[in-house]
């Protein structure tokens, strides 16, 4: 326990509640660079790999066999292993160098070759070489949809609501999975509802799913997990053969798939053999590409706690991204799992894959509470829409997602859930009811949602997944209902599927419902002005968060009836008698009325003349029209006053007691904070410029210091202070009658 | 292996031409043809013919691996579901004898004509001897 009461403080903060350990490479607890990786070697006899890594082919495990036959092009292999890893490097950070050398040359590499190219760079190149390696130009996103309870009206609410936000893909899994048929169902019509064309997937055990894909309850599938030792892929239950099956056979009933893989699951599993998390990534890699898979969900994923736990974790889990992206895979970058406990830690990690942009930023950004995430995800959740959607418009950087406003998600989820109900209805399962699907419009989480007969629904589930009916009686059952739009994107989603389009790497389906992939939108960056921007339009929509305000009338109410007590007589004269000037801004009391605080001026005024009677004396007042600044204007009031005593008064309310003979930018005392300015602080400042006036022993009035207030005010400061400039006019200090006795 | 470059979108390219699994032209899908209950699933499943144009499509722009498990993904169309299901179980490790992976192939090669499949099951069936992952 510190002793210190700022270790004290730092000890309670969030990322101290994170797990820092030491590199332990026998237990595989290091991200790179392990004293076990191999040096990169490849040799080839007979057009076979007989060493890989300093392997001979008669050691080779499966991983090994699978990478050396089926992951890498022996053609462009010689070239590669011969060009030196610095050379690759470097070319990545090219703007000279395209995209299509850059995937020749790694095309050949082993994985120990490939973590040789990463040990050059850092993250700021990485992160440039993953901009020019993404697959398709134009970056997305995905978004996770599950709720604890599993309440299908939710599911489909949360679903169009995040297809709204612009996810490009949708997936939930099931906390039980005889409900995986119905959640499948609920966030395809969700999906679908609000925007045609997002791929969806239901994450549970292969063959469920592709019954699932079977049945045409879903398009895409990121279940198959691959791992970078022998021993941890056959606790995993599979081979790099078995999965390159399972890929042709969601393949061949037209579904998009995308394996899974990332740093620290072979040392959770206790297979690391003493290698480095990066360089088992690596092999993965090249077990995802010899498989034919499009593309890989990676980034660590589920285990990202464990390389952030470790020295250079979060750069190892960009590593692997850019390294995905060499090899021609689609990545779905992770930023999805609880990574930290500090908000400071999780966007700062974010910023590395959403500033250079990847096919899906996160492989599932939390639609919906965090509390609610069955995936175990949530590390951006529907709480942090908003500061997405900022970091979008602050960055002009396109994160795959758009700002919609409440009318917007409250019409969309009314849509969805109506829907779902429908087809429940008409397809016989357990009914929902109007009260439910009042909830799921308004909700936030599934406590909020009125309980449903789980054995019904669950019986209802083991029915439908075997019975004949499928997405055609679905889609009948929004036909029947009414429901022709949901119905005719759910039917287009079948049409796509008999076209195969989306099968293709990083393929998505845009805002009109065409496919956008590697292929029609292969990422051509070669440089500024090349590759990825963003449009006019998407400009305007990312800028158009609901919370933005106009900044015209962000001062009316400072604008009011100008003050009838205060009227401006004669140009004022040079004062002889111990006074005090009190010299105001070219607005105050006419084209402003109010001070950023909210206070009358007149009040304002009363409350300096009330301070400075205190003590004995008058205030002449003087209204300055030369300029809107306020040290110019109390020095300018400093020169007419007779004791060299002004304060200087912005219609704002910023205030400065100013003596003749300082330099102008000099004073005796300042007030620079108006917002946090009272009516006793103004007489307070009246009763020091008196005694200053009085030459008496005088003690700086206290001031409040709210370093929030610039925060929350600056634009409405920057307005107001313009509108003071718009009335400087050529014309000297007039001296102004304030119709007001002292209160004494 | 046609070397004419195939133009992609398909849904676009071939919009008049594409036919699903079942025969039905992709244009015969329609709105009304689902209201009137006049579709099955494989009117809205990919043929093998169109799977391999995307395999096509993959090679001719660089994806020569995922052109590959397009190949064998238009060969396992003709493999049904619950046959399919049954061979990616023969094939986790552990599960089936070396002879077991053998007529899995042999069954891939004659009976679904899919060659492709069957090449890759055998590989698995040596490496997983080797590796001592076939059924004990």
């Amino acid at each position: 326990m510190p002793i210190s009461r700022r270790f004290q403080l730092l000890e309670q903060r969030a990322v101290n509640r994170e797990t820092f350990v030491e590199p332990w490479p026998e237990a595989g607890l290091i991200v790179a660079d392990s004293p076990a990786d191999p040096q990169p070697s490849l040799r080839i006899e007979a057009g076979q790999v007989i060493e890989l890594d300093g392997r001979p082919r008669a050691e080779f495990d499966i991983l090994d066999t699978f990478i050396a036959d089926h992951g890498l092009d022996l053609a462009a292999a010689q070239i590669a292993m011969a060009t030196p890893s610095i050379d690759i490097a470097r070319k990545l950070v090219d703007i000279n160098v395209p995209r299509a050398e850059l995937l020749r040359l790694a095309s050949g590499c082993t994985p120990a070759k490939l973590i040789e190219i990463i040990r050059h760079m850092n993250v700021l190149e990485m992160m440039m070489g993953l901009g020019k390696m993404r697959a398709r130009r134009t970056p997305a996103n995905q978004a996770h949809v599950t709720n604890r309870r599993e309440h299908p009206a939710l599911l489909a609410a949360d679903a169009a609501e995040a297809a709204l936000r612009g996810f490009a893909e949708i997936e939930t899994t099931v906390g039980v999975a005889r409900y995986a048929p119905f959640s499948a169902l609920a966030i395809l019509i969700g999906s679908q509802t609000g925007r045609g064309g997002v791929l969806t997937q239901c994450a549970v055990e292969e063959s469920l799913g592709l019954e699932l894909a079977m049945k045409g309850l879903t398009t895409y599938a990121e279940t198959l997990s691959v791992y970078g030792t022998e021993g941890t892929f056959v606790d995993g239950d599979d081979t790099p053969w078995s999965k390159a099956f399972l890929s042709a056979a969601y393949a061949s009933r037209g579904v998009k798939i995308r394996f899974t893989s990332g740093t620290g699951s072979e040392a959770l599993m206790g297979h690391a053999q003493g290698c480095s998390m990066l360089y088992l990534e690596a092999r993965c890699l090249l077990i995802t590409r010899g498989a034919g898979s499009q593309g890989v969900q990676n980034g660590s994923i589920s285990c990202i706690a464990l390389p952030e736990s470790l020295p250079g974790g979060v750069r190892a889990v960009l590593a692997e991204n850019l390294l995905a992206t060499m090899l021609g895979l689609e990545v779905a970058s992770g930023n999805d799992a609880l990574a930290s406990h500090s908000d400071i830690r999780k966007a700062a990690k974010l910023m590395l894959q959403f500033i250079p942009g990847t096919d899906f930023i996160t492989s599932g950004y939390s639609a919906m509470p965090r509390r609610e995430n069955l995936f175990g995800g949530g590390n951006f959740d529907a709480d942090d829409f908003d500061d997405y959607n900022v970091l979008q418009r602050d960055m002009q950087v396109d994160g795959g997602n758009r700002p919609i406003s409440e009318q917007e998600a409250l019409d969309i989820r009314t849509e969805a859930a109506r829907a779902i109900q429908a087809v429940y209805a008409e397809l016989g399962f357990p009914p929902i009811t109007d009260a439910e699907v009042e909830a799921a419009v308004l909700a936030h989480g599934s406590e909020e949602m009125p309980a449903r007969d789980v054995v019904a629904d669950l019986a209802a589930a083991d029915k439908f997944l075997p019975s004949e009916k499928n997405i055609l009686s679905v889609i009948r059952a929004l036909q029947i209902r009414g429901f022709e739009k949901v119905a005719t994107n759910l039917l287009e989603m079948g049409r796509q599927r008999v076209a195969g389009d989306y099968l293709q790497t990083s393929a998505i389906f845009d805002k009109d419902f065409k496919v956008q992939s590697a292929i029609n939108d292969a990422n051509d960056y070669t440089g500024p002005g090349s590759g990825y921007r963003v449009s006019a339009e998407r400009w305007q929509e990312m800028q158009n968060l609901p919370q933005v305000k106009s900044p015209r009338d962000f001062i009316a109410d400072q604008i009011g009836v100008p003050c009838i007590r205060l009227v401006e007589v004669n140009p004022a004269r040079t004062g002889e008698s111990a006074e005090v000037i009190v010299a105001v801004g070219p607005a105050f009391g006419t084209a402003l009325t109010r001070t950023i605080n909210g206070l009358d001026h007149e009040d304002v005024l009363a409350a300096i003349l009330t301070g400075v009677a205190s003590q004995g004396l008058v205030a002449r007042v003087v209204k300055i029209y030369r300029t809107s600044d306020c040290a110019a204007i109390g020095h300018i009031g400093a020169q007419l006053s007779g004791s060299g005593i002004a304060i200087g008064l912005q219609s704002r309310g910023t205030t400065v007691i100013h003596k003749r003979g300082l330099a102008r930018l000099s004073n005796l005392e300042l007030f620079p904070q108006s917002p946090s300015m009272t009516l006793e602080t103004y007489q307070a400042i009246g009763v020091n410029a008196a005694r200053y006036a009085m030459g008496a022993a005088t003690t700086p009035v206290p001031v409040q210091v709210d370093n929030w207030a610039r925060l929350r005010l600056i634009v409405k400061t920057a307005l107001l202070h313009r509108h003071e400039t718009e009335q400087v006019q050529d014309q000297p200090p007039m001296e102004m009658r304030f119709d007001w006795e002292p209160d004494l | 292996m046609t070397t004419q470059p195939i133009k992609y979108p398909l849904s676009e390219s071939a919009a008049e031409t594409l036919q699903a699994a079942s025969g039905r032209r992709l244009a015969d899908v329609t709105a009304e043809a689902a209201r009137a209950g006049d579709l099955s699933m494989a009117d809205i499943q990919i043929s093998a013919d169109t799977l391999r144009k995307q395999a096509e499509i993959a090679r001719q722009a660089g994806y020569p691996q995922q052109a590959a498990n397009l190949i064998r993904a238009a060969e396992l169309t003709a493999v049904p579901n619950v046959e399919v299901l049954k061979m990616y179980n023969t094939l986790r490790p552990g599960r089936a004898t070396h002879a077991q992976l053998a007529a899995l192939a042999n069954a891939l090669e004659t009976q679904y004509n899919a060659p492709e499949c069957a090449r890759m099951v055998r590989e698995a069936a040596t490496v997983y001897q080797k590796r001592d992952l076939l059924q004990k």
